[in-house]
């Protein structure tokens, strides 16, 4: 333990969390402990978890702002969509079709974040905020008007409506304009959301202690000094935000395979601030507090439904006293000696 | 070191805090259940509810009649608690129609305590948003409580991926408004009040067709909205097949519903007589404004989202004269059962039923017929800690009967095919003097 890197033991703790929060729920479920609102939530939770990861890559880590992340959602989503259905017929293993589907809308997410990163990350100031920001409600607007039908032929497109899609009679609409997608097979499951979770954590803190990494970071906090020791401003900040959006894509797959439906109109400009609100919360450029703010604010409005009307309200509130809390000096010092005293009495037992 | 510690610590705050739900769920729940039944107590002293009941169990006797070769069960007597769950939008844009279903099911479960003290209903309902993620969370919370039925979901896109989950879990579910036939394909589970929007485009168009109310035709619809696209789709289809010519169809978003000059003025040069408005009120309203502002004279036909308009707050109602709708339901009905229950809905929140309030408060009343029956068909029937599996057999099997019919506020002889759709005539109505009348 004492030989491991500072970073290497936070980074195993991360892991640590993510299978405890695992364990504990399977074992519940099993158990029969669990309430159906909770385990309604778990795969919910895990997809908000993955895009606070991706977001802070982006936000935290690179030190750029994105206001468009539910967009690289959206594409993930409605790509993994029509890839498991399409796939529904020829691969009949459903783990093994979760996984197509995932990583399809997570190289189509990629390439968005290419054709959008491109131009952008050329450029210096709060390009990347207005341009993601815009590219969410196109995104959104698009995916109103894209009809996609499969037959035996394969895939249809139209952008008019549903019946210019030549299809044969016995052929599905997959996506149906603003109605979004219908009909999807459910397969996305707790074990395969948590597998997504350990694998975007794994590649995040890896590449963030890594020599690409560093390179981020120093681009972060210093263009100028970065650049003139010879780093390739371009191509760091398009590798963070790359990796970010295939990892929003792939949150967004594994997320519209657990509802029947998902619909463009979810992933508007309010899911991305959501997210942002998640990595704000957590603390900007910290993982763990991503993870752990994501999973919290995704329950909290659950948790509070016994208040009625006054939902929202209250949930507001918590947001604005989290804000004030962990910016406080004073309430700072106070968790800071109660930890300390934990600190001390371990110290003491060892 | 202390790091770790304080991860732990996190951590175990969270499962904490996680688990902490799933008690705390349960004595809300009971809370909420003691008020509806003080309240339901207190209604038992209304004597209006006369009239609901009357038809009612002219109804059930007369179905049972008709079922008289089962003779094991004539006047089996139905008693228990129910527990019903509304999941439909309380909060955000779309709250009028969760609040208007909730308040309707509300009269509705009031009387129906008021009844007999031997069947019983508690009433639950959850906020969804208008969100799927959200509905299928207030149904799970529903689940939680007990929930032996749903009235639900409100809207349509919620209702779909909530019916998905009721159709795993075997949960019979009656939704009031959510009128897409995504909604019940493939789930044997999932019934409808409504019409359907095949139904609704159709219709309009059939309508305007056979009244002759105009030549030529355009249409505004909202294009970023499953509702008014599905309605949109089955009227195209149904003018085709009539020879109705449709001159201009032109759309927006809920981004772009701020301004309709653009969609006015191409529904005018292309010499529109009458506008077909497959679309929510709101921006209705701006179409009737900006309408009259560039003294276009047009006729406005809309359907059951155009319902409500005229308790829309800051609108000149005006505007809306002679504005004909396709609705189920109109206030000004002068049937005791409409009446009694517009009064009702009046005093207790103050403003005039919409349709979709009309559809929350059938929707009781549809559970309670259907349990009756089968309660008189079977020798008696006692809900009371019964599983939602079992009454969703129950329920579907009653539904599915040909000889069931509900009369309600929105249709008198309701019958339901086996695919969950409804059947009752349409009513075309047209605004006159801030009113509805009947056409």
């Amino acid at each position: 333990m004492k030989k491991m890197s500072k970073s290497a033991r936070s980074s195993f703790i991360n892991y640590g969390i993510v299978i405890v929060f695992f364990v504990i729920f399977q074992v519940l479920s099993s158990a029969g402990k669990l309430s159906s609102s909770l385990s309604g939530q778990l795969i919910p939770i895990c997809t908000y978890v993955v895009m606070a990861l991706a977001l802070n890559l982006v936000v935290g880590i690179s030190g750029e702002l994105s206001l468009g992340h539910a967009g690289f959602m959206s594409v993930g989503a409605f790509s993994g969509v029509v890839a498991a259905v399409s796939l529904q017929n020829s691969v009949t293993a459903a783990p093994l079709r979760l996984m197509i589907a995932i990583i399809t809308g997570a190289l189509l997410a990629a390439v968005t974040g290419v054709i959008i990163g491109f131009p952008v990350l050329r450029l210096q100031g709060d390009y990347l905020a207005i341009v993601t920001l815009a590219f969410g409600e196109i995104i959104k607007n698009i995916l109103n008007c894209l009809y996609i039908g499969a037959d035996s032929n394969g895939l249809h497109f139209s952008m008019k409506d549903g019946n210019s899609l030549n299809m044969e009679p016995g052929g599905t609409v997959i996506i149906n304009g603003p109605m979004g997608a219908l009909g999807i097979q459910k397969i996305s499951t707790f074990l395969s959301a948590v597998i997504l979770v350990l694998i975007v954590l794994f590649i995040i803190q890896n590449l963030v202690n890594s020599r690409a990494g560093r390179a981020i970071k120093a681009i972060r906090d210093n263009r100028i000094a970065a650049e003139s020791c010879g780093l390739n401003i371009m191509k760091y900040k398009m590798m963070a935000f790359v990796v970010s959006a295939a990892m929003a894509g792939a949150a967004g797959a594994l997320y519209a395979l657990n509802y029947s439906t998902v619909v463009p109109k979810k992933f508007d400009f309010n899911t991305s601030i959501l997210i942002l609100v998640f990595v704000v919360l957590g603390g900007i450029g910290n993982l763990r507090g991503s993870i752990i703010a994501a999973a919290i604010l995704t329950v909290l409005p659950e948790l509070l439904r016994q208040f009625q009307d006054y939902r929202m309200l209250v949930y507001a509130i918590v947001l604005i006293l989290v804000m004030i809390i962990t910016n406080n000096s004073k309430a700072k010092a106070f968790i800071g000696s109660i930890t300390g005293r934990f600190t001390k009495k371990a110290a003491v037992k060892e | 070191m202390k790091r770790k510690l304080l991860a732990v610590l996190l951590s175990a705050a969270m499962i904490c805090s996680l688990t902490a739900c799933g008690g705390s769920a349960d004595s809300s729940s009971a809370d909420t259940a003691d008020t509806t039944t003080d309240t339901a107590t207190d209604a038992a002293t209304d004597t209006t509810t006369d009239a609901a009941a009357d038809t009612t169990t002219d109804a059930a006797t007369d179905a049972a009649a008709d079922t008289n070769a089962d003779a094991s069960g004539e006047g089996g007597s139905l008693t228990g608690t129910l527990k019903l769950g509304v999941v439909g939008p309380l909060t955000g844009a779309a709250a009028l129609y969760g609040n208007a279903v909730d308040n309707g099911s509300q009269i509705a479960v009031e009387e129906i305590n008021a009844e007999s003290a031997d069947f019983q209903i508690e009433l639950n309902a959850q906020d969804d948003e208008h969100d799927a993620e959200k509905s299928v969370n207030a149904y799970n919370n529903l689940k939680d409580w007990g929930a032996q039925a749903i009235i639900g979901c409100v809207t349509t896109t919620p209702c779909v991926a909530v019916a998905a989950e009721a159709y795993a879990d075997r949960m019979f579910m009656l939704t009031p408004s959510a009128s897409a036939t995504s909604v019940t394909e493939g789930n044997d589970n999932v019934f409808q009040l409504c019409f359907s929007d095949p139904n609704q485009g159709s219709a309009s168009a059939q309508y305007i067709f056979d009244n002759k109310l105009a030549e030529k035709v355009a249409v505004i619809y909202n294009n970023a909205d499953a509702y008014s696209t599905g309605i949109y789709q089955t009227f195209q289809a149904q003018a085709d097949t009539l020879g109705l010519e449709v001159v201009s169809t032109t759309t927006f978003t809920d981004d772009t519903a701020n301004d309709f000059s653009v969609q006015l003025t191409e529904a005018q040069n292309a010499g529109a007589e009458l506008i077909f408005l497959p679309i929510y009120y709101t921006p209705a309203s701006l179409i009737m404004k900006q309408a009259a502002d560039m003294s276009y004279d047009v006729k406005l036909f809309g359907v059951d989202g155009m319902d409500g308009i005229l308790s829309l707050e800051g609108f000149d109602t005006s505007l809306a004269e002679g504005v004909m709708l396709l609705t189920p339901f109109s206030a000004d009905a002068t049937d005791e059962l409409t009446s009694s229950f517009v009064s009702k809905y009046e005093s207790a929140n103050s403003e005039t039923p919409s349709q979709f309030a009309a559809d929350g408060y059938d929707c009781p009343y549809a559970i309670y017929e259907a349990l009756k029956y089968y309660a008189a068909n079977n020798g008696g029937l006692n809900v009371d800690g019964m599983g939602y599996e079992e009454l969703c057999d129950i329920l579907i099997s009653v539904f599915t009967d040909p000889a069931f019919t509900v009369d309600g506020v929105t249709g008198s002889g309701m019958t339901w095919t086996a695919a969950g759709e409804v059947n009752k005539a349409p009513k075309a109505v047209v605004i006159e003097n801030g009113v509805y009348v009947g056409l």
